[in-house]
């Protein structure tokens, strides 16, 4: 047994010796050649392949630079990004959003682009997202806006005309009290409160307010605008047209929906999966700009991919960020994918749906306001929730509930 | 003198004699219980005493902290949604301790002679506690919905127009300490049917022969003769109510959206909170203090149950 034993630990010791000879030469040929292999974050499973296909693209015409598209889910993504930067082992490129970019991007733990590159291609809102201290850290991979999907079934049964393009508040609210019908349980519109992209956000800037100070240090919770941007949703629920917040808790509003009892649905244009593919709502629904208020406004927000600060191969890279920003990788997703950020690629996405008007999440851009962020956006989210909630219940007035969470997340801000 | 002095040697290597051995086998007790020690020391102990250190320190987003002293501490001491998941937290845990007077009564049925599908009844009851907890919160949410859900259908029946459970501040948290003691009466049926069936036979003979009912029985010879194990189980469920998280989390709405739900006031735990710290605002160094309370508050409860074992734990 003994001599078996020092046998193996004597192959165990060649072993080791060869990998690390065998290591030695392949860093040095791979020094050579630039042969290199890049690790790609991403969190959207249902886009995994068509990653793998731009990942092999690339490769195709960078011979030297394999990727290796690792997937967390996006329950995860956060959390495991962060440890893997803290330990100093992130993916060299990987996908960002705008609620974390800043975070990352003032922690210097994400690489600027160097290079001159022509922005003029994606949506500005998009560049300005992405940009931090006059330094741009991401390109722009895919983009959505916001629309009012509606059941067209439970429109003509309440013999409701379908919205027009250029409806307003007023045209909504009217459409929403000849919607909502008690007997059978349907409701004009869900105001939900989870999810402030699609809802609060747009009503906040249609009404002329705003989240937060475009320097980022103040709360615009205390603006009256912004104030009566809010105030549209707990309007709808005091008339009853939408329902209350304990019953959007048991049910969200999107399985409601999907279930025939909203007539309408604030939602994004990553939606057109979800409602393409339901039994139910498939040849139900169609979609329509958001009214307008005070002025006309939706919000815009897209993924970016964005560099490692500490990748050990920051020329390949960028290459590769600067590839998934082309058109050519643009095309490619917009036939398989989310909508594409770069101008003029969004056809083949449009025309995947020609009985829905998806035009009309492409026509928004033009008056589309950037998704609100901060450094420390996670913090204040969670203040809107705490806050906001005691008014969607009734429990307090809007004014006074906003007033609360304008000093809360002020606060938070200063912290930043 | 001269005696003792004498004796003293003779008694000496004795007692060393007999002394070897035991250490001997005490050496030999450490040895096998080496690798669970080890592993012990490594995943809870050093965790256990890292976290102590960073609750005085404070966290950057990736890493790197700052010693910051008492600061967490006082922090703690004045915020309201401590206070506030303190007190959701005990409550959940005074009402939790029903299920043991219940999990008694259900043992002593399932233990009555003669009983047809008793392996049916038992299945039935320890279900739930081999059911991923996640599943048991699925499932719970939907039975508890408000428009669609099971017990309103029930009720509508007969009708009641019940609330929505989990969305409402008045019902949310009873409502979670039925599927608590829902899901562990089964495991501690268990225990207490094992204890049961270790009650010495003769003494219900001798009972019954001096003319005691099956009801006085119980009352004189079982309850007292369980009460070790009332006591075990009262400490073990004790403590994982104090660390009550993952029913919470899926039955409330997971992630942020949690604080979306009307009841959150009422159904925020330690742990959650805890986790919204850790996790969703990156505070690391304050959820550590937060954990830290919460084992002094742990380490506190068991204390006292310990102390007022000796009112009414009888041991044989």
């Amino acid at each position: 047994m003994w001599k078996s034993a020092r046998g193996g630990a004597a192959l165990l010791c060649a072993a080791l010796l060869a990998s690390a000879c065998g290591g030695g030469e392949q860093a040095s040929t791979g020094a050579q050649a630039g042969k290199v292999t890049l690790s790609y974050g991403v969190w959207d499973a249902t886009q995994q392949a068509v990653m793998q296909e731009l990942a092999a693209e690339f490769t195709r015409t960078h011979p030297n630079i394999a990727v290796n598209v690792q997937l967390t889910p996006w329950a995860d993504y956060w959390t495991k990004l962060k440890a893997a930067v803290s330990g100093g082992s992130a993916p060299d490129v990987f996908w960002m959003n705008g609620p974390n970019f800043q975070l990352y991007a003032s922690n210097g733990v994400i690489k600027p682009i160097e290079e001159q590159v022509d922005t003029s291609v994606y949506p500005k809102q998009l560049v300005d997202l992405y940009t931090y201290e006059g330094k741009l850290y991401g390109l722009p991979k895919d983009m959505d806006t916001v629309g009012v999907w509606y059941n067209k079934t439970l429109f003509d049964a309440a013999k409701v005309k379908y919205p027009a393009d250029d409806w307003t508040w007023a045209d909504f609210k009217k459409t929403a009290a000849e919607l909502t019908d008690p007997a059978k349980g349907v409701y004009a519109v869900g105001a939900q409160l989870t999810s402030f992209q699609e809802y609060q956000y747009n009503t906040i800037y249609q009404a002329g307010g705003h989240v937060i100070s475009p320097d980022g240090r103040k709360s615009g919770y205390d603006d009256p605008k912004t104030i009566e941007g809010l105030k549209f949703w707990t309007d709808l629920i005091a008339a009853k047209q939408s329902p209350d917040l304990k019953t959007m808790t048991d049910t969200a509003p999107l399985q409601l929906f999907e279930a025939g009892k909203l007539a309408m649905y604030w939602g994004g244009s990553w939606d057109v999966a979800e409602f393409t593919g339901n039994d139910y709502t498939k040849d139900k629904v169609d979609v329509a700009p958001l009214p307008k208020g005070e002025k006309q406004a939706t919000i815009i927000h897209g993924v970016a991919n964005v560099m490692s600060a500490r990748t050990e191969h920051p020329a390949e890279a960028w290459e590769f960020v600067k590839f998934l920003g082309s058109e050519p990788a643009a095309d490619l997703l917009g036939k398989k994918g989310p909508t594409p950020a770069y101008d003029g690629t969004q056809s083949d996405w449009v025309a995947a749906h020609p009985e829905l008007k998806l035009q009309v999440f492409l026509d928004a851009v033009a008056y589309a306001v950037p998704y609100p962020v901060s450094k420390n956006t996670a913090a204040w989210q969670e203040a809107e929730l705490t806050h906001l909630t005691r008014a969607w219940t009734g429990e307090v007035p809007i004014e006074q509930a906003a007033a609360d969470l304008a000093a809360g997340m002020n606060d938070l801000l200063a912290k930043e | 003198m001269t005696t003792t002095a004498r004796s003293r040697p003779v008694r000496a290597a004795h007692a060393a004699k007999g002394r070897r051995r035991p250490r001997t086998e005490a050496l030999w007790g450490y040895a096998f219980i080496a690798p669970t020690g080890l592993g012990l020391a490594i995943f809870y102990l050093w965790p256990v005493l890292q976290t102590a250190y960073f609750s005085f320190t404070e966290w950057g987003a990736f890493g790197g902290h700052t010693w910051t002293g008492l600061d967490n501490y006082t922090r703690l001491l004045g915020d309201p949604e401590v206070g506030r998941a303190v007190l959701n937290t005990l409550t959940y845990t005074a009402l939790g301790l029903v299920g043991i007077p219940l999990a008694i009564v259900f043992a002593a049925l399932l233990n009555r002679q003669g009983l047809r599908g008793v392996g049916v009844y038992r299945t039935a009851f320890f279900l739930p506690v081999v059911t991923m907890p996640v599943a048991v919160a699925m499932l719970w949410r939907w039975l508890y919905n408000g428009d669609y859900g099971l017990v309103n259908q029930l009720l509508a029946a007969v009708g009641v127009d019940g609330p929505n459970w989990i969305a409402d501040p008045a019902t949310a948290l009873y409502a979670l300490v039925v599927v608590g003691v829902w899901s562990s009466i089964g495991y501690n049926l268990i225990i207490f049917l094992a204890g049961m069936q270790a009650i010495p036979k003769e003494l219900y003979e001798a009972a019954a022969m001096d003319g005691a009912s099956r009801v006085t029985q119980f009352f004189r010879i079982t309850l007292p003769m369980l009460s070790p194990t009332a006591f075990f189980i009262s400490i073990v469920s004790v403590i994982g109510s104090l660390q009550l998280f993952d029913l919470v989390f899926v039955m409330t709405g997971s992630g942020q959206s949690a604080r979306a739900n009307p009841a959150y006031a009422r159904l925020q735990t330690v742990v959650q909170l805890f986790y919204e710290r850790a996790f969703v605002t990156d505070d690391r160094g304050y959820a550590a203090a937060i954990v830290i309370a919460l084992l002094v508050l742990i380490a506190v409860l068991t204390m006292v149950q310990f102390r007022l074992q000796r009112k009414w734990v009888h041991y044989v």
